[in-house]
């Protein structure tokens, strides 16, 4: 089974409410500062929002932040926020408001080399004993333990 | 069979749907073949079924291929329970 560990950096915990164009830049913070993206990714994950919907939203309460390669991805990486506070999204289609807490921001080089990543990712989001864990979790260690120890 | 798994890129989430219908079609022993595009690509693309979240799904009715959104696309067991939908009615 194949395994991606989150660099301790690419972790965090945020207590602030904040609005979801700030929760977007801040998940993809780590990221940026780690050289894996541009800032110009995170104004395209906003703008394809604004376009698409909210479809990052792919778990309750779990948002996977994303744009394309070409969008400023300089090396694949991948970084989770937690917010305690909900961050509310605009409604689809069918009127109805979504938020989500935690936030796993991905940059992908192409569409097949970050498989592993989005298979531990996958794990994660299957596992609503993780999932629940990390809602409830306190802060930015404490998520820390709670990734590091949880088996795919 | 042919699956379509579809989100705005094609790469995140859908990639995401794919490996998990993957897993649970080798597993019910159901040959298929998924692919996962992005929204503007599944428009164009022939499929018997087509998974995919609510805001798309609601998009996406009304073709030939049987449309189902999909809450948690990690969850094995939603997957399942879409794909059972499908094979009971063809």
């Amino acid at each position: 089974m194949s395994d991606y560990q989150l660099d301790e950096n690419c972790i965090q915990w945020f207590n602030e409410k904040v609005n979801w164009q700030e929760a977007i830049a801040l998940s993809a913070a780590p990221l940026i500062k780690k050289g894996a993206v541009t800032k110009k990714y995170t104004e395209a994950m906003v703008e394809n929002i604004n376009q698409l919907g909210p479809y990052i939203l792919i778990a309750p309460n779990v948002a996977l932040p994303h744009a394309r390669p070409e969008n400023g991805v300089k090396e694949a990486g991948v970084a989770l926020t937690v917010f305690q506070q909900d961050v509310e999204f605009p409604a689809d289609s069918s009127g109805e408001e979504k938020q989500a807490r935690v936030f796993i921001c991905l940059a992908a080089v192409d569409s097949e080399s970050h498989l592993n990543m989005l298979q531990t990712i996958s794990g994660w989001i299957d596992n609503e004993e993780l999932i629940n864990s990390l809602l409830n979790s306190e802060s930015q260690k404490e998520i820390q333990q709670l990734l590091y120890s949880s088996k795919n | 069979m042919k699956v379509l798994c579809v989100c705005g890129m094609g790469f995140g989430s859908s990639l995401l749907l794919k490996m998990t219908a993957d897993k649970v079609l080798k597993n019910k022993g159901v040959k298929a073949d998924v692919e996962a595009v992005d929204f503007s690509t599944a428009q164009s693309v022939q499929a018997d079924m087509i998974l995919t979240n609510n805001e798309f799904a609601s998009q996406l009715q009304g073709g030939r291929a049987f449309v189902k959104a999909i809450v948690n696309m990690a969850s094995e067991q939603e997957v399942e329970n879409a794909i059972d939908e499908f094979l009971s009615q063809n």
